[in-house]
């Protein structure tokens, strides 16, 4: 039997690594799409422009503003000199934030007044305006320090003092990189469990297999391992890059992500043999499959956390494997999390890889009578 | 010559030189009537999508899981805790102990940890050591929001809890902050807008590249090219019916937007409407080029789900800052119709008719529209090569 | 000719040129895969006339259409049509000429009457004409009750006749149409060549057709016959045969069954062609062989060989062979090709009782719909069992039900004495089989999929060896051992696909339309094979489409609208449908005969 078994995924991973088209699918787009990802998403901000209003003479505000100019998530676009130049600027984008100080900043703050400073953003964008605000703030924060100390006044109330584990430079690039392994390994192990069988319809192979000595069971399993198979190396090459060239501390051990990895590979090559059986044609097989990736990404927690979902998606993210993988894949990452700790994330993943495996068998089995 | 006769022989003649067009716009409308799936591309997906990403995908944290641990409860320490239950943001875990908190931290049952020593009612008074605040940093951007509410908590706290007391120090400095378009920075009156112009791109390419690709591997193209049809009036013949089921599907999506998610729509509904054609003629323009190159329906969905949704969704601008990418990929933004797209509808949506926002962007969409029309129409000679 | 005399279109002699093809070459892809479509070509199509375009797969036929159409661009040569060029007046040829390709563009989910409104607008047909012609076209397509039908609900003959209808909207001057007959059955075929008969006498249509079919030469005024891009001959038909007259001969032995005498003869030198037809096997020798000799070295003393006229089929088997014959080496079968017996108690006596395959009461609903009902038959073992039917008739049904591919609704079936369908997927390694599409796995090399085949059939070792090994030499496979089998050429790949479903020395063999789209030749030694192993006790199961592959038959079953219409072999089934009219009908004839009797009856009552 095991023999059987071993000629059909020999020729299943023949039949996908021989063609050109489908080498290049599985190929070129998950790691293209890895550099362009792992560039391109992230919630930090490296190259806000701002424009500066000081109507300030004092030497105070320009210490202010020197503060921001020597930020990093800031640049200089424009220097204003009055009121109504601020609207155009922001309307047409040509700057996020303004920074306005006003004629009295220094002499209030001589006087022991508090100094207003005024900040305005674009909120179109909310989520950068937010990112934005926080670090003016803290620009900000940091100048009333220092100028406190500076004129020997006492430091201020009991400050917080804010420290981030196993990501303390809050870098959201070690959050989402390590994401995108889950992401492409479930992209990859679904493209090809999900067409295989309704290829092998198309070319007419599929009866060819029905009528050989081959038990469902047997041709069910022959389907499975080569996406096993595939999505394993592909995983570890992901892994290879995320690690050595965008530098992810991978702090955890490599046998705990792996177990994950199995676990999840079973649950997602579940899904994809569902669809599989599910569907007649190639195209059907391919809709099935995107229609099923794009909520699991929006409901994995992979851009956004589930956390801020309504009650009611958040309990639905509990039949989407890749919500599991994608917090053993960040706790083994970033946390370093023990095999232990992670149980409450297999034990859902191992249910439901067995319930599709057996979805799918019945599914598999159905379609043929 | 009378005008009556004059007006029939130019009604006969516009007549005969439209037949086939309109034989070929109707055509479509009686197989876009007969076989749902396009419908449900153009009304249902638009929907269903715009469903779960509005409400799935949501950046602003609330009722975040945080411990507090207390190690003297004092009347300052209850009221802090007091305050920060108070919070939308917040759900408060008090714990007794450091290890507890932090065993529940990398259990992950919270995001943080506030940590108020003993000394907490003096530290309060007068400076010197500070509150320990500790962050799950794995999502930064989380852990920056909960850091940045905290913070805000502690300063409303300590406003509230000395007036009237004592006079303490003030920060020298202290920062208005205003937020434009957007004053209570809901995350989904940026999302929603964005989310339109992905879905949008999706469904533009995705209804044209599968009905062109349909003819070529159904036989009827070879049919309809070996009539006296001319290429462009083939491609006019697909274009006119998926751009109004498009315009359909979109003018569904902004009645969503606005009823459902209630996001404001600042500008005009006329600026609306003529942006989105343009995009949607620069969208179906490039489906049926790739249809016309693939030829092959399976190669068609899958050229247009990859070159459409996930640059579209990380490219745009939509969810992740441009101009915080590397130079190449915000060079590679700009051929994305969907950058443009993106701007134009945050900006009529919450900010209005801004012209120089507008006008820039919306001649980028022309020119994307040409350039994939053109380009179809270049490569779609009358043979079958 | 000259071209200019082409150049009038109206009152030209009738055997003006209405197509011109000169010295046209046409070559695919690019770079070190260019393949040639054709090379060469040099043809004319007389007004008036029908041209038949007649050639195996791959000869090059439908790019010659398409090129008549100004749907390519030739490398070389030009193509006038109508006294225009097609590629540089394209538009202009298209609106006179009406092209029908193979799977004809028909929107299925348009019904009858917009199809056809649709090409009206598209060929701009004046709205105050379409009535009349519409009713023409309905008239002689026999479409009229089927207005508001939708086209994908038709059923295959009436999507061809459809097809032509709405290419004919605009009374073509030129028609071409591109294998109309290809998956019809013969019934519809009939009447399509009857309505392209009509257009022609009575409309003054001029028409190039293209066919795989041999015998519907006989419907063409002249014939051209086109192999791997070059033509072989362009004349009337009657004149392909008449150069081999007197070199057609047919033999009949008392006693034993054609099929073995043909597979004696088939192999003989001196023989171009040897067919079953019936009780007698008919031969076409070469120039200047004597029959007797011949009959003489093949074993057969003493027999009596009657002379018959040639036929255009014999003809053209003659030019192939001649063709490819040098190329080719010998294309006869030893006969020991296929040496070990199949693994089964050859002792046991051939008159052994229980039958190979048994069918009782056997019944296929889908929904309301019967697809097979109330089937019974059984094949003895070592017998070649065809089952025939026009399309839709259940044939494949039931064939399907046979290979466990599908669950009978009612009745019983056995096969080798199991219920394919119920029994353990181990019983089913005692049977063989090979799909119409001769399904392969495309991305994997000739021996990699005898490799997985025999591995699937739970060979190994030096068994699995040995298979191999015989496979690639007995399928003259070796040469192509590494090459991807989809770009094997057809009657390649239909070698490797019978070899796959040998490789474990079935009982049984399922064969779905085997030969469908092979050159004859290919066809003829593909059957040669089947008899071997039918000599050698393997029980084979074959549908088809070609009437006269029935012949090879020991017993027919022919099927319509689900049930069994007549059982028996050729020779009976013949007997049975001889009429007054017809006395001896050949097996197409008694297959449409009975069908349409069998049609008549349920109509009537």
């Amino acid at each position: 039997m095991w023999r059987r078994i071993l000629a059909l995924t020999i020729k299943e991973l023949l039949a996908l690594l021989k063609d050109r088209r489908s080498r290049f699918v599985l190929i070129v787009p998950p790691f293209a799409q890895l550099l362009i990802f792992g560039f391109a998403a992230s919630f930090d901000l490296n190259d806000v422009a701002y424009a500066v209003y000081n109507e300030d003479l004092g030497e105070d505000s320009r210490a202010l503003l020197a503060g921001f100019d020597g930020s990093p998530h800031f640049r200089l676009a424009a220097v204003l000199t009055s009121d109504e130049q601020i609207a155009p600027l922001i309307d047409n984008k040509q700057v996020m934030m303004v920074v306005h100080v006003g004629p009295r900043f220094s002499r209030d703050l001589r006087v022991r007044r508090p100094a207003a400073v005024q900040v305005i953003v674009d909120g179109r964008d909310s989520n950068t305006a937010l990112v934005a605000l926080g670090y003016a703030r803290g620009i900000v924060d940091r100048f009333s320090v220092e100028w406190a100390a500076r004129h020997g006044l006492t430091a201020p109330n009991a400050r917080l003092e804010t420290r981030a584990w196993f990501n303390p430079n809050l870098e959201s690039r070690w959050f989402i990189v390590p994401g995108i392994i889950g992401l492409l390994t479930q992209v990859v192990s679904l493209l090809v469990t999900s067409l295989s069988v309704a290829r092998e319809r198309e070319e007419g192979t599929f009866d060819q297999l029905l009528v050989t000595p081959f038990h469902p069971a047997e041709i069910l399993l022959g389907k499975a391992l080569p996406g096993f198979v595939l999505g394993m190396f592909e995983a570890s090459g992901i892994l290879a890059i995320v690690v050595f060239a965008f530098q992810v501390p991978l702090v955890g051990s490599l046998l705990t992500l792996y177990v994950g990895l199995a676990l999840f590979l079973i649950a997602s090559i579940g899904v994809g043999l569902m669809i599989s059986s599910l569907s007649l044609t190639q195209q059907q097989g391919l809709l099935g499959a995107f229609l099923f990736l794009v909520p699991s990404v929006i409901l994995s927690g992979f851009a956004t956390p589930i956390a801020n979902m309504p009650p009611l998606l958040q309990e639905i993210t509990r039949i989407n494997p890749l919500r599991y993988f994608l917090v053993i894949l960040r706790g083994v990452f970033l946390e370093g999390t023990p095999f232990e700790l992670l149980l409450d994330q297999f034990w859902p993943l191992a249910v439901i890889g067995a319930v599709n495996l057996t979805v799918a068998a019945w599914l598999f089995r159905r379609r043929m009578g | 010559m009378s005008n009556a006769a004059a007006a029939r022989r130019w009604w006969t003649a516009w007549d005969e030189r439209t037949m086939r067009l309109r034989a070929l716009v109707r055509k479509e409308f009686l197989q876009i009537l007969r076989d749902p799936s396009s419908i449900a591309i153009a009304f249902l997906l638009p929907a269903v999508l715009l469903l779960l990403f509005g409400y799935g995908v949501s950046l602003d944290a609330e009722h975040v899981p945080i411990a507090v641990v207390v190690d003297r409860a004092d009347a300052d320490a209850a009221g802090f805790t007091g305050a920060l239950q108070q919070s939308r943001y917040f759900t408060v875990w008090p714990m007794s102990s450091m290890v507890e908190a932090e065993k529940a931290m990398r259990e992950r049952r919270v995001d943080a940890i506030v940590y108020l020593r003993a000394n907490f009612a003096r530290q309060r008074r007068g400076g010197g050591a500070a509150i320990q605040v500790l962050l799950n940093g794995v999502d930064a951007n989380t852990a920056r929001l909960v850091s940045g509410y905290l913070e805000g908590a502690w300063q409303k706290w300590l406003r509230q809890s000395t007036q009237g007391a004592i006079s303490t120090f003030d920060p020298p400095v202290l920062v208005h902050e205003r937020v434009w378009f957007n004053s209570e920075l809901r995350s989904r009156n940026f999302l929603v807008p964005g989310l339109i112009a992905i879905i949008m791109t999706l469904i533009g390419a995705l209804l044209t590249a599968l009905v062109m690709a349909r003819e070529w591997e159904r036989g009827t193209m070879e049919a309809l090219l070996s009539t006296p049809t001319a290429v462009a009036e083939i491609l006019l013949g697909k274009l006119i019916p998926y751009f109004l089921l498009g315009t359909g599907g979109m003018a569904l999506s902004v009645v969503m937007a606005v009823w459902l998610f209630e996001v404001p729509l600042r500008g005009s509904p006329i600026l609306l409407f003529t942006a989105s054609s343009l995009f949607l003629f620069g969208a179906l323009g490039m489906g049926m080029l790739i249809s016309i190159v693939a030829k092959n329906q399976f190669v068609a969905g899958q050229v247009a789900i990859i070159v459409t949704f996930l640059p579209a969704f990380l490219l745009s601008g939509f969810l992740f800052d441009i101009a915080s990418m590397p130079a190449f990929i915000r060079a590679l933004t700009h051929i994305l119709p969907a950058r443009y797209f993106v701007a134009i509808l945050q900006t009529l949506f919450l900010a209005g008719n801004v012209r120089s926002v507008l006008v820039p962007n919306g001649l980028a969409l022309l020119g994307m529209a040409i350039f994939f029309l053109g380009l179809s129409r270049w490569k779609s000679r009358k043979r079958l090569e | 000719m000259t071209p200019s005399a082409l150049a009038t279109p109206s009152g030209g002699a009738p055997e003006e040129a209405i197509l011109d093809f000169r010295r046209v070459h046409k070559t695919f892809g690019g770079g070190k895969r260019r393949i040639p479509a054709l090379r060469g070509v040099n043809l004319q199509a007389r007004r008036g006339r029908i041209t038949g375009l007649i050639g195996p797969d791959g000869a090059g036929k439908t790019t010659l259409l398409r090129l008549a159409a100004g749907l390519l661009e030739p490398d070389e040569g030009t193509i006038l049509a109508l006294g225009m060029d097609a590629t540089t007046e394209s538009l202009a040829v298209q609106s006179i000429l009406g092209y029908m390709p193979q799977r004809f563009g028909l929107y299925e989910d348009l019904t009858v009457g917009e199809n056809l409104n649709l090409y009206a607008d598209l060929q701009r047909v004046p709205r105050a004409d379409r009535a009349e012609r519409y009713r023409e076209l309905m008239h002689m397509t026999a479409l009229a009750p089927f207005m508001d039908r939708l086209a994908g609900k038709l059923s295959g003959g009436m999507k061809q006749k459809l097809g032509l209808a709405c290419t004919l909207i605009r009374s073509p001057r030129l028609l071409l149409l591109d294998e109309p007959t290809v998956g019809v059955d013969p019934v519809s075929r009939r009447e399509l060549w009857e309505i392209v008969n009509r257009l022609v006498h009575k409309e003054g249509v001029s028409a190039f057709v293209s066919t795989l079919y041999l015998d519907e030469a006989e419907h063409c005024h002249e014939v051209v016959i086109l192999h791997e891009g070059e033509v072989l001959g362009q004349d009337a038909p009657a004149a392909f045969s008449t150069a081999l007259r007197g070199r057609a001969w047919t033999v009949q032995i008392a006693g034993r069954k054609p099929r073995s005498i043909q597979s004696r003869l088939a192999g003989a030198s001196g023989v171009v062609d040897a067919v079953v037809q019936g009780e007698r096997v008919r031969l076409v020798l070469e120039e200047g062989a004597d029959p007797r000799i011949v009959g003489a070295s093949a074993g057969l003393d003493g027999v009596e060989f009657t002379s018959v006229p040639p036929r255009f089929e014999d003809g053209f088997i003659d030019l192939l062979r001649k063709r490819i014959a040098p190329a080719n080496g010998s294309r006869s079968l030893e006969r020991s090709t296929l040496d070990a017996p199949p693994i089964q108690d050859a002792s046991a006596p051939r008159s052994e009782n229980r039958a190979a395959i048994e069918v009782h009461n056997l019944e296929r609903r889908f929904g309301d719909f019967y697809a097979v009902k109330n089937l019974t038959f059984s094949v003895e073992r070592g017998e070649v069992f065809g089952l025939l039917g026009a399309n839709g008739a259940g044939k494949s049904t039931t064939f399907r039900m046979l290979c466990g591919l599908l669950s009978p609704s009612g009745g019983s079936l056995s096969v080798a004495g199991v219920d394919t369908r119920k029994a353990a997927a181990a019983a089913r390694a005692r049977l063989g089989y090979m799909s119409q599409k001769f399904s392969l796995y495309g991305n994997l090399s000739v021996a990699q999929n005898l490799h997985f085949f025999s591995s699937a059939y739970g060979l190994s070792g030096s068994r699995r060896a040995a298979r191999l090994a015989w496979a690639l030499e007995q399928f003259q496979l070796t040469p192509y051992a590494d090459a991807s089998s989809s770009e094997l050429p057809l009657g390649y790949k239909q070698r490797l696909a019978l070899a796959c479903a040998l490789m474990h020395e079935p009982d049984i063999l399922f064969l779905d339309e085997p030969t469908s789209g092979v050159d004859p030749l290919a066809r003829r030694e593909f059957w040669q094979r089947i008899n071997e192993l039918a000599e050698r006790s393997v029980t084979v199961l074959v549908t088809t489409h070609f009437m006269e592959e029935a012949e090879y038959c020991d017993r027919l079953a022919i099927m319509a609208s689900g049930q069994l219409l007549a059982l028996g072999s050729p020779s009976d089934i013949k007997r049975r449908a001889a009429t007054p009219r017809c006395p001896e009908p050949d097996m197409e004839e008694a297959f449409i005969y009975l069908i349409e009797n069998d049609s008549k009856r349920g109509a009537g009552p």
